[in-house]
């Protein structure tokens, strides 16, 4: 049955930024659908919200919406565009839900737009419990398999409270309906905890909606990725098994494909009861989801839950077996069925199979507990992990080895040496699920623990323990032998010991055990992930390495270049890395090159075989690197490697690897270096005549009070070298540097501790650009709407500057110019600058691509990261002019006046995060970044690009109601204005005492509420806490007090996040959203696609 | 609720575990070297992969392995152990077994005993820790050949370990299924009300098999593989029905005479593998080798008469060649491929338009495998009710 010829335009929703439960995997599935759907012939409208995405390119798309995913702004674009049909299954649950509300509210019907991928009644039947449980029981008369676990749906908190004597007491397992990544999930072990967890899940259901059910707490976990057709033909693409067993959400567990532990019987039901769920709930056409529980003492099934939509598992089970289930299922949704569908990777075999492995997979998740130190760090069923790493190898050992590399991580890899601890303590705690609970699991092995002891203790499955056990007994022979033979070192090699570990074990350095391995000739082969065990002849180099005989890799004539990925998503590294080293990968496949990627992140599109010519999945480290240097090199020649792309990963491999004679192209790691480091930087500023704040270097509380002492508080206290702002800090005093201190203690012992002076008040200010060696292209300048202290990752930004004149960019561009030359940079350069009064200081460079190029590339219609790769290997900035890569006058800092506004807005993960009494964590930014992913506002004026950024990330700006405003002393100044404008724009003030006599001064009439810390009044009046928690507050603004004040400010935060009331941690930011609601109350606000914001652009250029 | 199984206790740290050289080495000389699993000695036969992630139990009880060294694609084996429900016969087939990591501690609440142990119980030769992804691939481009597996006493020079490895015998003109088939009659009765007699010629058939029509309400009399018309008619039967089985389908003149008999008195037929290839022959089709067969549980198989396609467990080294575009002239009748293997369009069923028959090269009862062909068992079914109804009218 052939494509479906009625359809000439779709419409794909994508996921919006990255959070957490809804990650870069939806950037992937997207990417591939909208090019499959492109080469269809049709038409491809894309609406996603998230600029540092692949899928939001102008070339992805015909036209590309960078607009808020909520039903408003979509029927906006269905009205412009007319869309056939709308597939709503590779967005995520954001698209999901979105496609329903838009049905729900007849939108769809009035314009004709059918739903493709799954029908509505087929979404409610998988998402919604009720029915699911209906779906489950009707597959069991069928078939006589499946069951749900026993559960009681519950509305309100006396149903909940009544369902507990139901299922049998506690504990019991809360699921909030219509949630995502399992937000609000929870055990409730006692009537607290239920209260709680319930309360919270019925808030978060959009439905208030939640489901207790059975406890199968320590239950084997699985997963099945099936595929359907329009004809029924059905395939299971994947089987994944947990090795944290039920307890802990599958995102936040380590998993391992196909699945080990179930023989051909077991395995068989799990197939039969999947196919017959995908019938029953009535996926026509494409990919799902399906969990199950079985119980380890008698093989009883559980069926968990279902998405009927492609997933983060789904994207996983791609990466792990060749087969690429969005690919296919954008396929299937415009009317091919699966034996019409060839096989990417053989090319002569069909797609309606089901993937055979010969090798085995790990995921394991990356968490940034250390970003939200009060959060509680105890693995649940409400996901929390922020990005994953996968591996490959030849058994499960290499292959868990090398993901727990892959995390680079301190701490994240085995290790042997060090005190051995109390057996019994150890096992207690391997009972908790937490981040790294596997490693406390092989320190209780090394304190003596037996495989039962641990089974019991943690319920991860006896083989699993085994292989733990092997693990174990391989390091002890190792440490014990006499000497590292031949035999010994391929044994533990073939079971994924890095040099490092090897050498850790036997005391010698990493960089000995390899060469002692090279002189061996021991070194790893590299194998090819090829959907059929070698059955057929496979033409994809899609590859990973393994300590066995023999290798894969062809050769090739054309010159390659490697660009090194950016590993597993973090709060600081994330998608945006992956968006330049893809860009890259692009360029110069285009330039004649032939791509080699190599990354460990299975969400992204760098790890999508289709993107480069050639993909390893390994991990970014130097011995992993070095060895794939090694492969390529016998392969043919080789250009250089690129390291700039991908974030700090593949910059703290620059220096090693060109140690190691490995070519790399473009910036240096001397010029990294320079950058990098303090005082050399300091050097090439006075060089410049360039000023930045002034600063110190402490290794005490004596040298750092006297260097605070000289240069005035506050100031801005953190480690050297450490990343992300890890542990930054605005000091205001003296005693809060004693603390700060005493708290970094551990970070400081090794390094000093940096104290700059902190620039109250000034506009912070991010420049990306290019330089060649002789010129320099301004990419964008990008003014902070917060002020300096908020770390740039996690501030608003306007491009282009709203209030910066011609004069200070050519401030900046001078500077700019300076510094890149200064350094020696090739490629890209990320500067931060504070414009404070009227001196511009340099707040720090990064020579490389920064977390803001997707965004400056997108508002300036420029590829920076494509011409960054060109540079790289040699083109200049004239040359990509000539070309047309780069406009061929002008640059990012000479807009054209009727540039559209663009607004970046970060998205933190708040919500997420509970601290071990079950309250939220504070919200208040800081120079520590802390947001997960971003979103982007485009228009005309500055207003509606903030409230469209606004719309895009936390929902939209109230545009009536009441506004609760309560500021730290130094913002007071600063509020008369907003203030008045709000309360024109029709809104009522709620204040604190100490703000409402401000707002009074200057006119503004507001209504005092109580405070937290003064409790209820004597005749029952509200706190503005309950007053949050009730519903009565549509907006928020609270600065956090420096030292005074945390208290109530936290409490405030905390409850905002909890009701989902947009609040505003900032004055500037204040000042915006005011800007933003009057765009909003002003009346229309318009849609524009990129290509025609591209078209505005260049030929105002003209 | 029973205790898991009872895990072994720790080992001492770094007792190092015995590593037994083995060595395997196939007739061209290509050779691999790994540790001995299972029996130690030599073993001969034919190397052959499968690529099913699971069902290993299932695969080594499978008879049409006999003679064959059954290299395993996927890494991991053993990791269930054995339990006793799921052999598909009373012992295991394979000549020799082939697999990287076997596991050390078998994990499942059905587990008996582990693998290792079972093999070496059994006196089944193999070896482990080879790249078996690289003999896979060798197997592949070279095609199924013979194989040695050496260990322990009977390790030698390569030259010596070749020649021995050149003397074994071939599986091309191999006539194997007697050695594999019960040798009396028996009877699989009919789960709940009997409705048919079903004469199954075992030609190594699997246990499932006749499960799998007993619980369609058949009772199944399995007879030797040389049974001769009269003995089939003797049960009476309501359809008839021919096995797998190991061997090359040319060596099998007397079943295809005695099921040309069959096809002659328009009794219901069903085969399935080798019964396929016999029901090619009989209709006077040719039979062929295969480079190197069809071995795993993932094939996507369409039914040509609906479109669908069913994945499908394959255990088959030899096939039918029969013209996929055109139904055909036998001597009994018009008869035309329903089924074929959408990976290389291997002939992979028969359905005959004038008689009651048809067949499948490959294994609609799983075991191990995916259920999506068991509405076969049904066809068969329907084939006796409608010869039922035409007798009755």
């Amino acid at each position: 049955m052939p494509k479906r010829t009625d359809i000439k335009s779709v419409l794909v929703i994508g996921s919006g930024p990255i959070v957490i439960g809804q990650a870069a995997e939806f950037d992937y599935s997207g990417t591939q659908a909208c090019r499959v759907l492109r080469a269809e012939g049709l038409r491809v409208i894309l609406v996603n919200s998230n600029p540092a995405t692949i899928m939001t390119d102008p070339e992805i798309a015909d036209a590309t919406y960078v607009e808020p995913i909520t039903p408003d702004f979509v029927e906006k674009i269905i009205a412009k565009e007319r869309p056939d049909v709308l597939l709503p299954t590779l967005g995520g649950q954001t698209a999901l839900n979105t496609a329903i509300s838009l049905h729900e509210n007849g939108t769809l019907a009035k314009y004709g737009v059918e739903l493709i991928g799954a029908n509505v009644e087929a979404i409610h039947k998988g998402e919604d419990r009720q029915l699911f449980k209906g779906v489950v029981e009707a597959v069991n008369a069928k078939i006589g398999h499946g069951e749900s676990a026993r559960s009681v749906i519950c509305h309100t908190m006396d149903e909940i409270m009544a369902g507990v004597d139901t299922l049998g007491g506690y504990p019991v397992v809360v699921r909030p309906s219509f949630t995502m990544g399992g937000a609000g999930s929870g055990f409730a072990h006692d009537e607290e905890d239920l209260r709680r967890i319930a309360g919270q899940g019925l808030a978060l259901s959009p439905t208030t909606e939640v489901l207790l059910e059975e406890s199968i707490l320590g239950w084997k976990e699985y997963e099945l990725e099936l595929m359907r057709d329009r004809n029924d033909n059905v395939v299971v693409v994947c089987s994944i098994e947990n090795f944290d067993p039920m307890g802990v959400h599958t995102g936040d567990s380590i998993t391992v494909a196909p699945a080990m532990t179930l023989t051909d019987r077991e395995y068989q039901t799990l197939r039969d009861i999947g196919i017959a769920i995908i019938r029953e709930v009535g996926v026509d056409t494409g990919g799902c989801n399906i969990q199950f529980a079985i119980n380890p003492d008698d093989g009883r099934i559980i069926v968990i839950e279902m998405n009927p939509r492609v997933s983060r598992s789904s994207a996983l089970a791609s990466k792990a077996t060749g087969f690429p289930i969005a690919k296919i299922a954008a396929k299937l949704a415009v009317g091919y069925t699966l034996d019409e569908i060839p096989n990417d990777i053989t090319e002569k075999t069909p797609a309606s199979f089901e993937p055979a492995l010969d090798y085995v997979v790990v995921k394991v998740p990356r968490f940034a507990f250390e970003k939200f130190p009060s959060a509680d760090a105890t693995l649940t069923t409400t996901m929390k992990s922020v990005g994953e790493a996968m591996a490959m190898g030849r058994n499960f050992p290499e292959a868990l080895n090398k993901a727990l590399r892959s995390l680079e991580k301190k701490g994240s890899q085995f290790s042997w040496i060090g005190e051995i601890g109390d057996k019994d303590a150890l096992l207690a705690k391997a009972a908790v699920p937490t981040d790294g609970r596997i490693n406390t699991v092989m320190e209780a092995i090394r304190a003596g623990a037996t495989q039962q002891e641990v089974f019991e203790s943690t319920k991860i499955d006896p083989w699993f323990v085994d292989q733990l056990f092997l693990l174990d007994e391989i390091a002890a022979e190792v440490a014990e032998a006499d000497r590292l033979d031949p035999e010994l070192l391929r044994h533990a090699k073939r079971h994924g010991f890095s040099d490092q570990q090897i050498g850790e074990i036997r005391g010698l350095k990493p960089d000995v055990v390899r060469e002692v391995r090279h002189a061996l000739g021991i070194r790893p082969v590299f194998k090819t992930v090829d959907t059929c065990a070698a059955e057929f002849a496979a033409n994809t180099p899609y590859f990973y390495s393994s300590y066995d005989e023999e290798s894969e890799v062809a050769p090739r004539t054309k010159p390659a270049v490697i660009i090194l990925g950016s590993g597993p998503n973090r709060i600081g590294q994330g998608i945006e890395f992956d968006y330049s080293c893809v860009h890259a990968s692009f360029a110069l496949a285009e330039a004649g090159y032939e791509t080699v990627m190599v990354n460990c992140n299975p969400e992204t599109v760098s790890t999508d075989y289709d993107t480069s010519d050639r993909l390893y999945f390994e991990p970014l480290t130097l011995e992993d690197v070095l060895e794939i240097v090694h492969a390529e090199t016998l392969a043919g020649p080789l250009a250089g490697v690129i390291v700039q792309l991908g974030g700090q990963t593949p910059l703290g491999l620059a220096q090693a690897l060109k140690d190691n004679g490995v070519p790399i192209v473009g910036t240096q790691p001397e010029a990294i270096d320079l950058a990098e480091e303090r005082g050399a930087f300091g050097r090439v500023l006075r060089d410049a005549g360039l000023p930045a704040p002034k600063h110190g270097t402490a290794f005490s509380f004596e040298e750092a009070k006297a260097i605070a002492d000289e240069i005035g508080y506050p100031v801005l206290a953190r480690p050297s070298y450490v990343l992300g702002g890890r542990g930054m800090e605005i000091v205001y005093d003296e005693p809060s540097l004693a603390s700060y201190l005493e708290r970094h203690a551990g970070l400081i012992s090794e390094h000093p501790v940096l104290i700059d002076r902190f620039l109250d008040d000034a506009v912070e200010i991010d420049v990306d650009a290019l330089f060649d060696g002789t010129e320099l292209y301004l990419g964008g300048v990008m003014e902070h709407i917060e002020e300096a202290g908020i770390h740039s990752g996690d501030s608003a930004c306007a491009l282009p500057p709203i209030t910066l004149g011609g004069y200070d960019i050519k401030r900046l561009r001078t500077s700019t110019e300076a510094i890149a030359r200064g350094v020696g940079v090739r490629g890209l350069i990320n500067i931060q600058f504070a414009l404070s009064g009227d001196i511009l200081y340099v707040l720090e460079a990064n020579p490389r691509a920064s977390r803001t190029v997707p965004f400056t590339s997108k508002a300036t219609a420029v590829p920076l990261a494509k011409a960054a790769a060109r540079i790289s290997l040699g083109a200049t900035i004239a040359e990509l002019r000539a070309e047309g890569m780069l406009p061929t006058e002008g640059d990012g800092g000479t807009l054209p006046a009727n540039c559209p506004i663009s607004v970046k807005e970060a998205v933190m993960p708040w919500s997420r995060f509970r601290d071990i009494h079950g309250r939220g964590v504070d919200t208040v930014l800081g120079p520590e970044m802390r947001s997960t992913g971003e979103v982007m506002g485009i228009d005309t004026v500055f207003g509606t690009a903030y409230a469209k950024a606004q719309s895009g990330a936390y929902g939209a700006l109230p545009t009536k109601g009441k506004v609760f405003v309560s500021v730290a002393n130094r913002d007071k100044r600063n509020l008369v204005f907003p203030a008045r404008a709000l309360v024109e724009l029709g809104f009522e003030v709620l204040a604190t005492s100490g703000t409402a006599e401000v707002l009074q001064r200057g006119g503004i009439p507001s209504t005092v509420v109580r405070k937290h810390s003064e409790g209820e009044g004597p005749n029952g009046e509200r706190t503005i806490v309950q007053l949050i928690h009730d519903g009565e507050v549509d907006l928020i603004i609270n600065t956090p007090y420096g030292t005074g004040g945390r208290l109530d400010g936290y409490e405030i935060r905390t409850a905002a996040v909890s009701r989902g009331v947009p609040c505003l941690t900032t004055v500037q930011a204040m000042g915006a959203a005011v800007q933003g609601i009057d765009a909003l109350t002003r009346g229309d606000v318009g849609v524009m696609s990129l290509q025609e914001h591209a078209a505005l652009i260049n030929s105002a250029r003209k | 609720m029973t205790a898991p199984a009872p895990l072994t206790t720790r080992q001492p740290r770094a007792a190092r575990r015995e590593r037994v050289p083995a060595v395997l080495v196939l007739e061209d000389g290509r050779t691999f070297r790994g540790q001995a699993y299972g029996a130690t000695g030599e073993t001969f036969g034919e190397a052959v992969f499968n690529t099913g992630m699971s069902g290993y139990q299932e695969t080594l009880t499978d008879p049409s392995y006999h003679r064959q060294v059954v290299v395993m694609t996927a890494p991991q084996i053993g990791n269930t152990g054995v339990n006793d429900e799921d052999p598909e016969s009373a012992r295991i087939w394979v000549a020799g077994y082939v697999v990287r990591d076997p596991a050390r501690v078998p994990s499942n609440w059905r587990s008996k005993r582990s693998l290792d142990e079972e093999l070496a119980n059994q006196g089944v030769v193999g070896i482990s820790g080879i790249d078996t992804r690289a003999l896979t691939r060798h197997l592949r481009e070279r095609g199924a050949m013979r194989v040695g597996i050496f260990s322990g006493p009977a390790l030698a020079e390569e030259s010596e370990l070749l020649a021995r490895v050149l003397q074994a015998p071939e599986m091309k003109g191999a006539d194997l299924c007697a050695e594999v088939a019960t040798t009396e009659p028996y009877i699989v009765p009919a789960v709940g009300a009997k409705r048919f007699t079903v004469a199954a010629v075992d030609l190594g058939i699997k246990a499932m098999t006749p499960q799998r029509m007993a619980e369609r309400g058949i009772e199944v009399h399995v007879l030797p593989a040389n049974s001769t018309v009269e003995d089939i008619y003797a049960v009476a039967p309501d359809g008839v029905f021919f096995s797998n089985g190991p061997g090359d389908p040319a060596t099998a003149d007397h079943q295809v005479a005695v099921m040309q008999e069959v096809l002659a008195r328009r009794t219901p037929l069903f085969g399935i593998c080798f019964g396929n290839q016999i029901l090619g022959r009989a209709l006077g089709f040719g039979t062929y080798k295969l480079k190197y067969g069809h071995r795993g549980i993932n094939q996507p198989v369409q039914d040509r008469s609906t479109g669908k396609v069913e994945v499908t467990a394959h255990n088959h080294g030899f096939a039918v060649e029969a013209p996929l575009d055109k139904v055909s002239d036998t001597p009994y009748g018009r008869a035309e491929v329903s089924h074929v293997c959408l990976n290389d369009n291997v002939v992979e069923g028969l359905q005959c338009l004038d008689v009651p028959a048809f067949s499948v090269q490959y294994h609609p009862e799983a075991a191990a495998g995916p259920h999506d062909a068991a509405y076969l068992f049904d066809r068969f079914v329907d084939l006796m009710t409608a010869s039922h109804a035409n007798a009755g009218s």
